[in-house]
């Protein structure tokens, strides 16, 4: 089906597009409220962004598609992506990851059944100082290790952070 | 030495202002736009991102009759793996920058500012926008600043998600929307840029130092650091030391120093094996050689190494080389943007090599063909984003070729220290 943009977000675009000479220029901050709204950036979404900006459907898909950042499919409530570059490597974070793929039975890419978790590695996330890195939604947990893990793990399992801070 | 950057009690506005901040707004705003650009040439500063390019010059290049738009851009997409100082630099002092951009905006011409943060920082990025708003209603940014006349307009873009965008010209691709694909460089973004248009890109470190610079004189700034490196730098440091962090110090301090002194030394006695000076994709250095060097452009340049976004990355004996180029590898080649031949297969080839090497079912050959794919790929390419991965390849096999060799062999030295 396809997607109607809510009144609310053209008024948000129209914004955005304000930063630019060029409307065009929007297009990633535009993909990201999408993103904002639903969780990911449905194929349904990129045809009617580029309709509204006058933007070929390859041109929007060839964005999404580049940039990490966009999911292309639903996440989980709490998206867990463990940073595997050098410093949180030397850090630990092959253990934090192994131990991630067996308390909830998924491997990297893969979303838990219950819809709460999906797991992910990720490069470098400019974090090194207080490697291991661990980024939940939008939010950086660092220093980790595997008493932390657990217990932030527990406090997701039983909706004990704040919304807020996603 | 008084911090220039790292400052306590900065990071509000009202703080900031205390402290002496927008005084040099108010005294560049007094100036002639080319005599703020000399005062930035006098100081020595180059540019904090990795190339190290002398800021002043680079603000030079914008054609003097240019008609239309110019941009002045930031490069917050603080990425290169081991490098967190503009982080912290935003959280802690982000009117540096702020100011920083305002007064280079003057220098250059420019009217529209873009702050490209890379998007995982998405606190530092809101922390922005609010310290932009605060500074806006005081009148420091957008129309007629300070009653000058002067119009400036600064706007946060948060990036997706690329590593290349790191590149200046790949940027500036992403930030008009597109692919974050490097341009083939001339003409340079100098003369042609955002949207065509001139534009300055500039790293955030180097304009939040601008502030200080026009404020106490360029003199003043080149009398820190060495001659050729003049004035401070963060230095990022990770890995296991006792106290790892970003470290404002001026250029030219002893590696050393910076390791003992600083950092407290190497953690629970661990014995340093090499150091990446800086970030993953400069040249390792053995301990011998990092325990005589100096951080600065040049020394390190003499080393054989770089200075880079100043990311020193620490390695310790019970590391294995072989396992920390293949973490670089697959990092490199997830994040060449593909348009090059030499990068987008190079990095794949590099990755696949040491995948055989570290599963020990690699040969003695393998180890040559590493080496010379990697040759192969240094300065082929429209951006470093190759030179990134040959750099830290051809040495660490230089340097490290005993423990290549040992896993050639069948034997991995480590992380666990034994043979597999």
């Amino acid at each position: 089906m396809p997607l109607r943009l809510t009144d609310d977000f053209k008024a948000k675009a129209a914004r955005v597009c304000a930063a630019y000479p060029r409307k065009d220029a929007a297009l990633i901050p535009l993909l990201q409220e999408l993103q904002r709204e639903k969780g990911y950036v449905a194929e349904e979404a990129m045809d009617a962004l580029a309709a509204f900006l006058e933007l070929p459907y390859a041109r929007v898909k060839a964005v999404v598609t580049f940039y990490t950042m966009f999911n292309r499919a639903p996440v989980g409530k709490y998206h867990l992506q463990v940073c595997r570059n050098i410093s949180c490597h030397m850090a630990g974070a092959p253990g934090l990851l192994a131990r991630l793929r067996e308390k909830l039975g998924i491997s990297e890419g893969e979303t838990t059944r219950d819809g709460l978790f999906t797991l992910s590695s990720v490069e470098c996330l400019g974090a090194c100082g207080s490697a291991p890195v661990l980024q939940v939604n939008e939010h950086y947990f660092e220093k980790m290790d595997e008493r932390t893990l657990d217990a932030l793990l527990d406090d997701m399992r039983h909706g004990r952070l704040r919304a807020a801070d996603f | 030495m008084e911090n220039i950057l790292l400052k306590d009690k900065v990071a509000s506005l009202e703080g900031y202002f205390a402290a002496g901040g927008y005084r040099a707004l108010k005294k560049a705003l007094a100036m002639k736009p080319a005599d703020v650009t000399a005062e930035v040439k006098a100081s020595g500063l180059r540019g904090r991102g990795g190339a190290g390019f002398p800021a002043g010059l680079k603000w030079s290049f914008i054609p003097k009759d240019a008609q239309g738009p110019r941009y002045l851009v930031c490069n917050a997409d603080e990425g290169e793996p081991g490098t967190f100082k503009d982080r912290e630099l935003l959280l802690r002092n982000p009117h540096a920058l702020i100011e920083g951009m305002v007064i280079a905006g003057w220098a250059i011409g420019a009217q529209t500012g873009y702050i490209y943060i890379r998007g995982e920082f998405a606190a530092e990025a809101r922390l922005l926008e609010r310290e932009l708003f605060a500074a806006r209603a005081k009148g420091f940014v957008g129309r007629n600043v300070l009653g000058s006349g002067f119009d400036f307009e600064l706007f946060v873009h948060r990036g997706a998600g690329a590593y290349i965008c790191g590149e200046e010209t790949a940027l500036l691709e992403s930030l008009e929307g597109f692919k974050g694909q490097p341009r083939l460089k001339p003409p340079f973004p100098a003369v042609k840029g955002l949207f065509g248009a001139p534009t300055v890109i500039n790293n955030v470190e180097t304009l939040a130092a601008v502030p200080a610079i026009i404020d106490k004189g360029g003199a003043w700034y080149a009398s820190m650091g060495t001659p050729k490196s003049a004035g401070t730098k963060l230095f990022c440091v990770s890995g296991p030391v006792n106290k790892p962090g970003v470290y404002e110090l001026p250029l030219g301090v002893p590696f050393r120093e910076l390791l003992e002194k600083h950092c407290g030394g190497m953690k629970e006695g661990k014995k340093l094996k090499a150091v990446l000076p800086g970030g993953s994709s400069t040249p390792v250095l053995t301990a011998a050689e990092a325990m005589a060097v100096a951080l600065d452009y040049e020394a390190l340049a003499a080393a054989g190494s770089m200075l880079g976004s100043g990311a020193v990355i620490i390695i310790d004996e019970s590391q294995c080389m072989v396992k920390l180029l293949q973490v670089l590898a697959r990092f490199y080649h997830h994040e060449s943007c593909g348009q090059c031949t030499p990068c987008r297969e190079g990095c794949g080839w590099i990755e696949k090599l040491l995948n055989r090497l570290e599963a020990g079912k690699g040969s003695g050959r393998d180890i040559d063909t590493l080496y010379s794919a990697a040759d192969a790929m240094l300065g082929r390419t429209i951006c470093p984003l190759a030179d990134a991965m040959a750099m830290p390849a051809m040495s660490f096999v230089k340097k490290f070729r005993g423990e290549f060799e040992a896993h050639a062999a069948g034997k991995c030295c480590g992380p666990d220290g034994g043979a597999r």
